[in-house]
Formats: structure tokens, C-alpha cells, sequence
């Protein structure tokens, strides 16, 4: 009899504090299978950490036949971040759309959406995008104030782009990391602080030496190197806690 | 005594004789003693900072980093800020900027932002328990402490404990203090800065004690129903009325109105209305030339809004107002409502009638297609006399016989630290106040059928922003030391005198800003009166051309007299000086032929300016800066000299960047400009 009294209130403690108030949302069950799945748009955005993308991202199931999949199920995932819906089953036009929140800390996020197969396995697609730390986010402002209205031909009716008004060579898009990636940040520095005679290029960039300080330069550098496409690699691994060359 | 189960034997062998219970004891007691210790060894910290210990063990900087790094619990103390952080002890590596590439928490370095860590600790701005040693108690909401850590898209909230005035750097605060002030929800609330202050509203929302002159029974009733499906842009929020209750107040609302000072006077004859097919090709014309779309915005065929949100959309005006009351607001609407911004433009008989029959031509029949209301009747007007005096719409509105009401909602002076215990939340979600203040924003009716708060058409960027400016209404901001806040400066500069009240009668600080009071659409005037020639004043106000080829907006065509010119130009040319540009800074004969050669060399070659500037319309393309193609006409040779040497001396913030011209660089440089002047008709070559 004595045991009885032991093991009740042990007994119920295990169980009721164990137990963990189960609240899952109801997971979907794909109605129909894709073999594909692609991006439609929403790659390659940049928002301040923690934030929400301003575009949705948008991505398509394709069957064995290249045409779209009504019904497929598609999941969205990536380290850090939030989905709002995280899956889905894709619409009429065999396309799922979904509101990303960025994670925490800045740098690159890879967003993975995946469809499963009709026979098993998965199909999936990655996406990038990028959280702006403060820093970056200091960049984004001064190079819209300053830069985009010649380095990008992507015209406002606000602000008309001065891309196509200005004689060869062509301003570079900030993100256009083919070009980018190859100069140092010592050369960007130089560039934006003392016009593009100080590198030898185009006087038709000026000098912003007097206008911005040194720390928002620094900003802009760090902006462009955070949108850059393809990604500017500053350490070899900057996935990993191996230091890289200083 | 015999042992006869075995929970007996173990009693005995405990504590059987006074020597066993002694021991018994002891032991109990050293465990008893050794649980904080034990705990605190394996406490969540010295686990952090031994991790941290083995990743820079490895970095080839270690030794450095190891001397850098403090070992225990680390605490940042500023008592007069009532600061003690201790996150320090697990974020080791705050200050160690080339640890960045980890991106592991907690060892992020903290960016480079204009306070540093030792001035005002860490709490102030991301809140959380400062003192806590756990991750649970320093960055959740615990029974003890409610405020958790501000997720990363509130932060800029921080700022505004401090800073009233806008910030370069605090985009989204900015936002949301000026939807608090746009969108009226400062009608309704009280919102007192750190500052003493109260964020005042500046939609104007427009009074409607004459306001059966302008409109219909019917059109108020489809207004109050959805405001949005007349003009997308509106900030009128939807109430959510019933059939019954708008009826009612659109009764009420007619039954009050009174006739206005424009009703008074005798009209002049009125010319009579061009046909639509005349309207809709002359009186879009006119439209255009008379830059209405500076200010008042329409939707284009794709639904997208085209032009300045300085003033009501004009989309569907046509199925708004009446006829006669759009005659006599076109030609004086300040005898309508004599706070609006609209500026009384000397319009001639013919242009009002033109301009009319184009307004009356965009019309949306969908609009008020159903709506069938029943003849108005006392008890209807009395139901929505009270309606309107519930739903407090006096508070924006001025109505005949309701009084704005005082204290009508919640005061928001502090709702950044609203305690959690008095917030109702939704089931299902998130417990924390950044999540309430959101939700309540984009739905407030979802926390109450019966509340009276309307819904604003806000998009979540928006109400982002909101909760962004609402969360720096904290209690720490109010006890902040007082040498900390910032406040913003309201100016409330008037231009004076008779010229003054034909500038207020034009409505000038609409756009411009002149001694930091007023719009930003168009030039500060502050100084206008150094920079410009007085012949170019005249001609431009005659007929206003745009100096920058790539905006759209520009300034309207007022119709002024020459004698009404002439006194704005005089008024200016005095009244807006500034110092040090007289003929003092520079020697004006050092402007020869040879100088403005050297200038031309400078300008195409060495500084390229034509990538921004147009100097000959054949030549340049260029689209950033004004124009200078008649620069020599426009501007004084001192005034283009001190800007050449020094823009952002004259106009803080300004695109042009300082190119550091030397001395004589800057004097040939204005002396090229000055040669640059607009080949008049019959003129002299």
C-alpha cells in the first residue's frame, strides 16, 4: 500500500510535466505531384535583419511535361528565417506565393522551396537573399540619395535615371558583382571619395569626399558588398567558424 | 524492532542511531550548499564563454583576442541612465569587428552606430532584462519582467526615445511619425513626446459645416461606407457602419450644414459649360499646363495613382460635387474652407469653366450606382447627430453643433511600456506588445465589435512604421535626462506685410519652405533673394518653367498682375538675404573671356558636370541637377561662386556633392556659367 503513495504523485508528475502542450498546424497533403519546381519572382531581395521581403516569393511546380501543376504541395524553408504561409498547395496557375521574414543577423539566406515526387524524394529550388545589418542598411540610404540615379537604369517617375544620359563607359549596377567582386575595398573607398579620375576611369564620377564621411563611405562599400550577385566572398568559408585571412 | 520492507531498512540505515542521523544530516546539508555553486558552474554563460574561448583559440589573431577578452560576469554600469547590463558576459565579442563572419549568436560583433556600447549600455535600446544572466530571464517576458527584447524591425523605435527629430539613419520611425500625423490618428489620441511635446496632425481634414454646398445625401453615404472606393489614396478610415447608421448621418450632416462666405457673395455670370468632348481634350490640356497634378493625384487606366499627395484624389470628382459650389471653390476656395492649402489662383471665367466641365468628366457611375436613400426625417437626423458626436468625427471634422471631443481615446504617451497584463490579446497570437499594438492597428475591430476604432487602409510596411513611432513611447523615455532628448524645431515663420498676405493668399509655404517652415515639393526661398537676378524672378513667376528637366512637377501658373509680381519680387528680393554675398566674396572682373574658357575646359573635361547638369540643350543630356543653359540670366555670379566652392554650406543635404574646386577652379567655373545665358527673341547675338 505504501508504494501507492510514492508512485501516484511521481507518476503524474512525469507525465504532466513532460507533456508539452502539442500545438502543430495542421500539416497539408499534396493532392498532386509535380517533378519540377522554379522560381517565378522574389529572389534576390535585400530588407533590414528581421524583416519582411517586400516582394513575395512566388515559385511554380511544373509536371514531367514543362506545364504547371495545380494542387502540388510546395514547403518553404531557410535557416533563420519565417514564411507566412510555410506551405502550400500551389493555385490555378500552379504557382505558391509566400511573405519571408529575414533572420536576426545580416548576410545571405538561403531560402529552399521544395515539392515532393510522385515516387518519393523531393524537388527543390534555392533562393537568395540578403538581410542588411545596420551598416548596410546606412548604405542602402546614402547610395539612393547619392548613386542610384546614374548606377541604375531602372527609372521613377519621381526620379527620372541618368543612366542613359551619361557618354560611355556605363556606371556599374551596385550589384553587379561580376565587376565588383574584383575590386578592392580600398579601390571602392577611393572611387566614391575622390571621383573615378582617382582610379583612372570616368570623370563623370564625381568626388563625395567632402560630402560624405569616411564611416558612410564605409557604408556604401558594405551595402554593395552585401547585394552583390554573384556574392562577394570576403572570407573562403563565411559559413563556418574557421577565421578566414585577415 | 525488526525491519520488515524495505523503505524500513533504508529509514534504519539512515538515520537508525543519533551518529547515523548525524551523517545523515551533514551529507544532506554539504548538497544542500553545494547547489548554487554546482549551478552556477554550469551556468549558461561560463558555457558561452568557454565556446568562445575554443573559436578564438583557433583564430590566428588569438593571443589578442584572449587578452581582449574578460572572463565572469561583465557589466556595463550607468547609474544616472539606471544601467546594468550584463549581456556583455555572454556577447563577448561586441567590440571585436573582425569576428563578423561567424554570424553566430552570441558572438556578433555590434555594428558601428553612432553611440557606443559604454555611453548607453545595451538595454535602453533593445530592451530585455539588462541584469539577467540566463537567456530566458534576459531576453523573454518572465513572471517577473514583461519587457522581452525588441525584435530587429522594431529597433528604430529606440531612437525615438530620444530623438523627436527626424534622423538620416531611422527611416521607418520617420514613417510612422508622420502616418501618426498624417492618417489623424493624433485627433483621437494624445501622443506626448519625451520632449513635452504632442505629435500634432497635419491632414486637415476638411470641415463640413457648409458641406451640403459641395456635395450630395447620396455621396456622403457611399463615402462613409468605403472611403476607398472613391479615392484609394484617402486617409478617411472605414467605420464599418451599417446601411442604417450612414443613412443617418449623411441626414444629419446635410441638416447642419450653413452657407459659406463663397454661397454669400454674387457669383459672376457664369460662362457657360464647354461640352464634354471640348472638356475632355481642352480641359485635360489645361489640367496639365495648370499643374493640378502636383498636388492632386488620379488613377491612370492600370489603377496606379498619378501625381502629388498634397491634396484629395480627383479620380471620381465628378460624381462628388456640385457643379456650382466647384465654379466659386475654383476661384477663391478659401472663402469655402479657409484653412486649405489650395492657393487662390487667379483663374479667368473661361478657365474655370473649362476646368469644371473636365472635373464634372470624371465621374464613376458605379459608384453610387445603388444607393436609393429615403427622404431625411428628424428622428434620422437625431440618430445621427449622436453617431457622429460617438464615433467622435468632430475630433477631424468641424461640424455645426457637435464639439470636438476631449479625451475621446486612449492616451499613447506611454504605450511602449504598456504593462502586458492590461492588454486583451487575440487568441492565438503572439503574447507580446510589438504583436498587440500591430494587430490593433490593421484590425482594430477584430479586438471588439463594439470598439470605436476605425480601420485604417494601411499596408503592413505601413503599420510596421507605426508600431514603430508607438513603441518609442516608453517609460524610460519620459524619465531620460533631459539633456538627452532631442527635440525637433517647429518653426513658424510668416512671410509679413502685404506682400506676406498676398504669399498666404498663393498658399507659397504649400510647397516651398522659406526659414524652415513649410513643403518640401518645391525650393527653400530662403535665400532666394542672393541667388536670383531680379529680371529672371519677374519672368518666372509671369511663366513658371520647370529647372529640372526630370521632375514632373512644377510650379502652377497663378495668373498674378504685374503689379503683384512685382511686389513678390521687390518682397523677396529684400526680405530673403543672406549674409556674406555681396560683391566682397568675389571680384567680378576676374570673370573675363579667358577665365570662362578655362571654366568650359573644367566643366566638360576635368569635372565632367555634364553628366549631371544640361549647359547647352544640344550637347548635354544630363538629368540629376537643374538645367544651367540660362544659368547667366538666373543666378548672381557671388551666389554661383560661394555654391561652387561650398553647396552643402548653403543647402545642408543637398545631391550636389563638393567637387573641392580650388580657388581660381571655382572662379573660371563662374565665369563659364555666367556666359551661359538664354538667346532672347530679336535680342543681339
Amino acid at each position: 500500500m505504501k508504494h501507492a503513495f510514492f508512485i501516484w504523485p511521481v507518476a503524474s508528475l512525469l507525465v504532466f510535466g513532460c507533456a508539452k502542450p502539442a500545438k502543430q498546424a495542421p500539416s497539408l497533403v499534396a493532392k498532386t505531384y509535380g517533378t519540377q519546381i522554379i522560381e517565378q519572382s522574389g529572389g534576390k531581395q535585400a530588407a533590414g535583419v528581421g524583416g519582411k521581403l517586400n516582394d513575395p516569393i512566388v515559385v511554380q511546380v511544373n509536371g514531367a511535361d514543362g506545364n504547371a501543376v495545380v494542387g502540388a504541395l510546395v514547403s518553404f524553408h531557410g535557416e533563420g528565417m519565417g514564411f507566412v504561409p510555410s506551405q502550400a498547395l500551389t493555385d490555378d496557375n500552379g504557382q505558391v506565393s509566400t511573405v519571408a521574414q529575414l533572420g536576426g543577423i545580416p548576410g545571405n539566406y538561403m531560402v529552399v522551396a521544395e515539392t515532393p515526387k510522385s515516387g518519393g524524394g523531393a524537388a527543390s529550388v534555392n533562393l537568395r537573399e540578403v538581410a542588411l545589418g545596420y551598416q548596410e542598411k546606412v548604405g542602402k540610404q546614402i547610395s539612393e540619395k547619392y548613386c542610384t540615379m546614374c548606377h541604375d537604369p531602372e527609372s521613377t517617375p519621381e526620379r527620372v535615371s541618368n543612366f542613359d544620359n551619361l557618354a560611355p563607359p556605363q556606371p556599374h549596377l551596385f550589384s553587379d558583382g561580376s565587376v565588383l567582386n574584383a575590386m578592392s575595398d580600398s579601390d571602392l573607398t577611393k572611387i566614391i571619395a575622390d571621383g573615378g579620375p582617382a582610379l583612372g576611369k570616368s570623370a563623370q564620377t564625381p568626388a563625395y569626399r567632402a560630402t560624405l564621411s569616411p564611416a558612410e563611405i564605409k557604408a556604401v562599400v558594405a551595402y554593395m558588398r552585401a547585394i552583390s550577385d554573384p556574392p562577394y566572398q570576403r572570407f573562403p568559408a563565411p559559413f563556418t567558424d574557421r577565421p578566414g585571412p585577415r | 524492532m525488526r525491519a520488515h520492507t524495505p523503505l524500513q531498512r533504508i529509514w534504519e540505515f539512515f538515520v537508525g542511531t543519533p551518529a547515523r542521523r548525524f551523517a545523515s544530516v551533514s551529507i544532506l546539508l554539504a548538497i544542500v550548499a553545494s547547489i548554487a555553486p554546482t549551478k552556477d558552474l554550469f551556468s549558461e554563460w561560463r558555457h558561452y564563454q568557454r565556446q568562445y574561448r575554443g573559436i578564438i583559440s583557433q583564430h590566428p589573431d588569438a593571443a589578442r583576442l584572449q587578452r581582449r577578452f574578460q572572463s565572469g560576469i561583465v557589466q556595463i554600469w550607468i547609474p544616472e541612465q539606471h544601467v546594468v547590463d550584463r549581456c556583455p558576459t555572454c556577447h563577448v565579442a561586441l567590440k571585436e569587428d573582425n569576428l563578423s563572419y561567424l554570424r553566430k549568436e552570441p558572438f556578433n560583433p555590434h555594428p558601428q552606430t553612432p553611440h557606443s556600447l559604454t555611453e548607453f549600455g545595451c538595454v535602453m535600446c533593445h530592451h530585455g532584462q539588462g541584469a539577467a544572466t540566463t537567456v530566458e530571464e534576459a531576453h523573454y517576458s518572465t513572471k517577473a519582467w514583461e519587457q522581452p527584447i525588441l525584435p530587429g524591425r522594431y529597433l528604430e523605435s529606440a531612437c525615438g526615445q530620444c530623438h523627436m527629430e527626424e534622423l538620416e539613419g531611422t527611416p521607418q520611425l520617420n514613417l510612422g511619425r508622420r502616418l501618426l500625423a498624417r492618417y489623424g490618428c493624433a485627433h483621437c489620441h494624445a501622443v506626448t513626446q519625451p520632449d513635452g511635446s504632442l505629435i500634432k496632425p497635419i491632414d486637415e481634414p476638411p470641415s463640413l459645416e457648409h458641406v451640403a454646398e459641395k456635395t450630395s445625401r447620396e455621396w456622403i453615404y457611399g463615402w462613409l461606407k468605403n472611403p476607398q472606393a472613391y479615392a484609394i489614396s484617402s486617409t478617411m478610415p472605414n467605420f464599418r457602419f451599417d446601411d442604417q447608421q450612414a443613412t443617418d448621418i449623411a441626414n444629419f450632416l446635410i441638416s447642419q450644414s450653413t452657407a459659406s462666405v463663397n454661397s454669400l457673395a454674387a457669383p459672376p455670370t457664369n460662362v457657360p459649360l464647354p461640352s464634354e468632348a471640348v472638356a475632355a481634350v481642352d480641359g485635360a490640356g489645361l489640367y496639365g499646363t495648370l499643374f493640378c497634378v502636383s498636388c492632386h493625384a488620379t488613377q491612370n487606366s492600370r489603377g496606379n495613382l498619378m501625381g502629388g499627395e498634397l491634396a484629395p484624389e480627383l479620380t471620381r470628382v465628378g460624381s462628388k460635387v456640385n457643379p456650382e459650389w466647384l465654379r466659386r471653390w475654383l476661384r477663391a476656395p478659401q472663402g469655402y474652407d479657409p484653412k486649405t492649402r489650395m492657393p487662390r489662383y487667379r483663374y479667368t471665367e473661361k478657365e474655370v469653366a473649362l476646368l469644371a466641365a473636365f472635373l464634372l468628366g470624371k465621374k464613376d457611375d458605379d459608384f453610387l450606382k445603388n444607393v436609393q436613400l429615403g427622404t431625411s426625417n428628424p428622428e434620422s437626423v437625431a440618430r445621427g447627430k449622436k453617431l457622429a458626436s460617438d464615433y467622435g468625427c468632430a475630433a477631424c471634422h468641424r461640424i455645426n453643433g457637435v464639439n470636438p471631443p476631449e479625451g475621446f481615446a486612449p492616451d499613447l504617451s506611454r504605450v511602449g511600456s504598456k504593462p502586458l497584463f492590461q492588454v486583451g490579446f487575440l487568441r492565438g497570437m503572439p503574447e507580446t506588445l510589438p504583436d498587440y499594438i500591430f494587430g490593433k492597428i490593421r484590425d482594430p475591430r477584430a479586438f471588439g465589435p463594439a470598439l470605436k476604432m476605425p480601420s485604417f487602409m494601411l499596408t503592413d510596411k505601413q503599420v510596421e512604421a507605426l508600431t514603430t513611432a508607438l513603441l518609442a513611447q516608453t517609460d524610460r523615455a519620459v524619465t531620460m535626462p533631459q539633456e538627452l532628448v532631442r527635440s525637433a524645431t517647429h518653426a513658424k515663420y510668416h512671410p509679413g506685410g502685404d506682400a506676406g498676405r498676398l504669399m498666404e493668399d498663393l498658399r507659397c509655404q504649400t510647397c516651398h519652405a522659406i526659414n524652415s517652415n513649410g513643403g518640401d515639393m518645391a525650393p527653400d526661398l530662403t535665400n532666394e533673394g542672393s541667388a536670383v537676378q531680379r529680371p529672371w524672378l519677374l519672368e518666372f513667376m509671369k511663366n513658371p518653367d520647370t529647372l529640372r528637366p526630370a521632375l514632373i512637377r512644377r510650379m502652377p501658373k497663378f495668373n498674378l498682375t504685374p503689379a503683384e509680381i512685382a511686389q513678390l519680387s521687390d518682397y523677396m528680393m529684400t526680405a530673403y538675404q543672406a549674409s556674406g554675398f555681396d560683391s566682397q566674396a568675389l571680384d567680378l572682373h576676374t570673370l573675363d573671356t579667358k577665365a570662362a574658357a578655362r571654366g568650359k575646359e573644367l566643366f566638360y573635361a576635368k569635372y565632367a558636370c555634364q553628366a549631371c547638369h544640361i549647359a547647352d540643350y544640344k550637347k548635354d543630356k544630363g538629368y540629376v541637377g537643374p538645367a544651367l543653359a540660362d544659368v547667366g540670366d538666373r543666378l548672381n555670379a557671388v551666389w554661383i561662386y560661394k555654391w561652387l566652392k561650398d553647396p552643402s554650406a548653403i543647402s545642408p543635404g543637398t545631391l550636389m556633392p563638393n567637387p573641392r574646386f580650388s580657388e581660381t577652379e571655382a572662379r573660371d567655373m563662374t565665369a563659364f556659367l555666367m556666359t551661359l545665358k538664354a538667346r532672347k527673341k530679336g535680342a543681339a547675338k
